[in-house]
């Protein structure tokens, strides 16, 4: 994977370069944000709501036994608006969307339409990978947003309903108010936002990448999910770390 | 994405020299030389596996030669300005029509996205270049509802699109009944006097390389072994070239 670092990193810097073209792709970009929104929303609901039904399972009993039902709210929305929503969504999203443009990009690659593409001096940065890029980037924050309302919403509704927690709705949220602050959401969608760039370089990388028929394409998104959950993982440290400042 | 400067309508002239390329182990060209000139129908031929699709792919800019040089009007084909400057077009011998596109957005794609036309304008030309090879309504299909013959004939409509100065056919017949070739021929015959471009076909077809032709170059194991008229090669005494001119399955007796 790490021999690909630099050619990701070329292929990032010549998306950036391209951003000036970005609204002639319009309809492209809008076109993948509905497609990522489409394919992702119920599946970001249903997997946040049981995220934080866990947390305030695992953390709500503990707490409540040292006297501390004040702090379920806040444990709760603190872990899921700074950790779990950004990186539980961009490893849903590297494995739903990033595949998905991996297998794209890379069976074009196979069939020669990228090449068709540069015969007609259309550069597939500016066609394929830039709309990417811009969809995931703008629709992995939005969906993160969904993730750390639903989550908070699941935490509630578990800590009202477990007996031996029994924190109501309304003081769960209370304590949440206490301690979780727009800046702790702000630092969860930043980043939402560099995992997001993450997945659609390396997806688009890995799909313009691939070699050979149909198996080329398989182990190129295989390649993509596995070095896309990789690298949000090492980010993840490296951006907590930088924020924690 | 800048699209072509429209300064010229005629064919552009075309040198190879030298051109060396490996795959691995495997030398598949071993120092081409050819000349193509502006406006001229050229037919490189060769038995498969010869090198022709690997020498097609060089003189597009897709494949960067470890040795010798490809140049377009006397400029490098790697120069960056080059794309920009003439207008090129390769048809595959796929097609390569992108799947997600209908056939009618395929054909049209190289105007729409350099924004040379109102969509208006665009959907008039493909329709004109559909009917032109014979595909009149399937503007709206998806390339996956079209024949392997159909795929190709788009294709042929994608780079008249272009208005090419320069247009390269990888085994633009192959797949193809008789009359669909034809088809083909003519159109190939038709673009050389209407719009002067040059023509480099990669065939095995020896009707469309003898009925089309200027000149022929025969490739064998990456190296030319004759370049002419078509009158030359049929003349040219090697063996190989012999026999694959005269070759005719006959069923045993």
């Amino acid at each position: 994977m790490f021999q690909n670092i630099g050619e990701i990193a070329l292929l990032f810097w010549r998306t950036l370069c391209a951003l000036p073209f970005a609204w002639r792709q319009r309809q492209k970009v809008y076109d993948q944000f509905f497609e990522i929104g489409n394919a992702s929303l119920l599946m970001v609901c249903v997997l946040s709501f049981f995220i934080g039904a866990v947390i305030a399972l695992q953390t709500g009993p503990v707490l409540v036994e040292r006297s501390l039902s004040s702090a379920v709210g806040g444990i709760v929305g603190i872990s899921i608006a700074k950790e779990l929503a950004p990186v539980m969504m961009a490893i849903l999203i590297a494995g739903r969307i990033g595949s998905a443009m991996a297998a794209e990009i890379g069976s074009m690659r196979v069939y020669q339409e990228i090449d068709a593409l540069r015969t007609m001096n259309i550069d597939p940065i500016h066609y394929l990978v830039l709309p990417r890029m811009l969809a995931i980037a703008i629709a992995l924050p939005l969906l993160v947003v969904f993730a750390i309302l639903v989550g908070w919403f699941g935490g509630a509704v578990i800590a009202e309903a477990n007996s031996r927690i029994g924190v109501p709705f309304q003081a769960f949220f209370s304590g949440l108010r206490d301690i979780v602050e727009v800046k702790d959401v702000a630092n969860g969608l930043f980043k939402s936002f560099c995992f997001a760039l993450i997945i659609g370089s390396v997806s688009c990388h890995q799909g313009l990448a691939t070699l050979g028929g149909p198996r080329g394409i398989g182990r190129s998104v295989t390649k993509a999910v596995v070095n896309s959950i990789v690298l949000i993982v090492i980010f993840d440290y490296i951006l907590t770390r930088f924020l924690l400042k | 994405m800048t699209p072509p400067l429209d300064t010229t309508n005629s064919g552009v002239g075309l040198q190879v020299r030298g051109l060396r390329k490996s795959f691995g182990a495997q030398a598949v060209l071993q120092g081409v030389d050819l000349e193509v000139r502006p406006g001229e129908i050229f037919v490189i031929m060769g038995p498969s596996g010869s090198g022709k699709s690997v020498l097609l792919k060089h003189l597009i800019g897709l494949e960067s030669p470890d040795a010798g040089e490809i140049l377009i009007n006397g400029e490098p084909v790697h120069a960056a300005a080059l794309a920009a400057k003439y207008r090129m077009a390769l048809v595959f011998q796929s097609g390569a029509l992108l799947n997600s596109l209908t056939v009618g957005e395929n054909v049209g794609l190289y105007l729409t996205e350099h924004r040379l036309k109102s969509p208006e304008a665009i959907r008039q030309i493909v329709a004109e270049k559909l009917e032109a090879v014979g595909l009149a309504g399937a503007m709206d299909k998806m390339p996956g509802e079209l024949s392997g013959g159909m795929k190709k004939r788009a294709a042929l409509a994608r780079a008249l699109v272009i208005e090419p100065q320069l247009i390269l056919y990888d085994e633009p017949t192959s797949e193809l009944d008789p009359l669909s070739s034809i088809v083909i021929a003519e159109e190939i015959l038709e673009l050389k006097h209407r719009i002067r471009v040059t023509s480099l076909i990669v065939s095995h077809d020896r009707d469309l390389a003898f009925g089309v032709a200027d000149r022929i170059a025969f490739i064998h194991e990456g190296r030319i072994l004759i370049v002419g008229t078509p009158d030359e090669v049929k003349r040219f005494q090697h063996p190989l070239v012999q026999r694959f001119l005269h070759a005719d399955f006959r069923r045993a007796p």
